[in-house]
């Protein structure tokens, strides 16, 4: 069997300038934030980025990393408004494709599928169909003959998600409410990288509705503790809130400064030497 | 019984778009609309679905009854089982929505949310809005990016648009609209308490049909007074989310 074990660094190198990036995970909901930093230690740049908006987001696009984004939203959630994000969108820093949350499902779904898209009643009569203007349209060959925006697939040369638990094997297991759309993301891309809080011998004893992702989908395996870090990975640990609240409050030369200079081991200090200066 | 407040009156004008809704899941966003769904669960649609606000149905207590991860939710939305309560940077008087951004969509002044669900939201399933702070920059004669799709865009886009598209109302701090009129243009249907039409119109960025003798929202019974101040928000949240009168 192969062990596909690698670390965030291994990870990286395997990625390259200009490439279609797609990263799990929902707003600042169990992102692959060790990853995202690795990255944004590398000098990797240029990318289409495929995501469900959250910090990941902001902290490529602060740092100049994206060409190109893909995505129905970019959010904090706790904090509905992400300043890093919104900034370089406010200079006009990289292109946009803003596309709905059911084009964005089933986008995913059309590529995981080898499919060019998927029909969905969403889009027209909207703005999305304005600013895309490379959208088209289907028509029902039944009898009904209504007429869809065809979504297209979200095919990606690399995704980067992060769950709880993975095996050496690239199976990997989530353990909070929502499973987001991480598996669809690994099917759905060429290469796909899982992080996960704790790296284990197999899930025996597992609740099997609960291993969502397939070693068959999965190229590499990095075990990152906290490395869904400042978002929330239920049930391992929440949502760093006031961590998030100085990230989108502090200027952004001062937080990389601070907490990106260094290695994940050195953001991870970092981190908690912040929190016990607080306290 | 105490006078009834503003936000009271928001919190039942809100709770009233999902009466008669039947076994549908209320999809509140924000803490007014939240108040008002739990408020109709609790009393006249004890049918209704309600979420812990992530992946998970809840009955009235908050105890749990389902799962409904974000892949569920999307099918619940085209499915057409659900009857959603957004909010608006923007709202026109065909009521178009906006939550993408402000100015430009190339380069924005304000880069807002995005467009998230709008788009299949406006499209497949009842919506309703609510608007906490009723002005002329909210209530605009034409949305900077159409989210979530109006009754004119709709028509316009043709039958697989108009199929399941409505918008049953429009909450706001100054009163109640609809679009019941024979262009779909915004009607305004009632007034909260205080509230004078002259007021209303002040405050709206275009033109709004209004009849001569608009009545007043309901006031709540004493049961909603009892929910709303001792069971569902004790600590007066609602106070917070509404626009100063």
């Amino acid at each position: 069997m192969t062990d596909k074990t690698m670390t965030a660094d291994e990870v990286v190198a395997r990625l390259w300038s200009g490439m279609t990036l797609g990263i799990g995970g929902w707003g600042s909901r169990r992102k692959p934030m060790a990853l995202v930093r690795a990255l944004l230690r590398s000098p990797v740049t240029d990318l289409t980025v495929i995501s469900c908006g959250g910090p990941d987001v902001g902290l490529l696009a602060a740092a100049g990393r994206i060409a190109r984004l893909v995505t129905p939203f970019v959010t904090l959630d706790s904090i509905p408004l992400e300043p890093r994000y919104r900034a370089a969108r406010e200079r006009g820093s990289f292109a946009l494709t803003e596309i709905d949350e059911a084009m964005f499902l089933w986008g995913l779904h059309a590529a995981a599928n080898r499919l060019p898209f998927l029909p969905v009643r969403a889009g027209i009569g909207s703005d999305v169909m304005r600013v895309n203007p490379e959208l088209r349209t289907v028509v029902s060959p039944y009898a009904d003959g209504e007429e869809f925006v065809a979504a297209p697939a979200l095919r990606m040369d690399a995704a980067l998600v992060h769950l709880n638990r993975a095996d050496r094997l690239g199976n990997a297991q989530y353990l909070g409410p929502d499973p987001y759309f991480d598996d669809l993301f690994c099917e759905a891309a060429d290469a796909a990288y899982v992080s996960c809080e704790r790296l284990v011998d197999g899930f025996a004893g597992a609740v099997p509705q609960t291993l969502l992702v397939s070693r068959v989908s999965v190229t590499g395996v990095v075990e990152t503790p906290n490395g869904a870090h400042f978002t929330s990975c239920a049930p391992d640990h929440g949502r760093d809130e006031i961590f998030q609240t100085m990230y989108a409050t502090t200027p952004w030369e001062e937080f990389a400064e601070r907490f990106l200079h260094g290695d994940e081991e050195s953001y991870q200090e970092a981190v908690q030497i912040w929190h016990e200066e607080r306290s | 019984m105490t006078v009834v407040t503003r936000a009271e009156y928001c919190v039942i004008a809100c709770a009233e778009a999902w009466r008669d809704n039947g076994e549908v899941l209320a999809s509140p966003m924000g803490p007014i609309p939240s108040l008002g769904a739990r408020l109709a669960r609790l009393t006249f649609s004890p049918d209704l679905l309600l979420t812990d606000g992530e992946a998970l149905l809840v009955d009235a207590d908050g105890g749990l009854e389902g799962w409904l991860p974000y892949r569920r939710h999307l099918t619940m939305v085209t499915g057409g089982r659900r009857h959603v309560m957004m909010g608006a940077s923007q709202l026109d008087r065909h009521g178009n929505q906006n939550i993408s951004c402000i100015g430009p969509w190339e380069q924005p002044a304000r880069q807002l949310l995005g467009v998230r669900g709008a788009p299949s939201n406006t499209l497949n399933n009842p919506v309703s809005y609510w608007i906490p702070r009723h002005s002329p920059r909210v209530f605009v004669e034409r949305v900077d990016m159409v989210c979530g799709v109006g009754y004119d865009r709709a028509a316009a886009a043709g039958p697989s648009a108009t199929r399941f598209h409505r918008i049953p109302r429009v909450v706001s701090d100054l009163g109640v609209f609809d679009f019941d009129t024979p262009d779909r243009s915004m009607r305004l249907v009632s007034l909260h308490p205080g509230v004078t039409v002259a007021r209303v119109r002040e405050a709206t960025g275009f033109e709004l049909t209004a009849g001569a003798d608009t009545p007043f929202t309901r006031p709540p019974t004493a049961t909603e007074l009892r929910l709303i101040r001792e069971t569902l928000d004790p600590d007066g949240v609602r106070d917070r989310h509404v626009g100063a009168a």
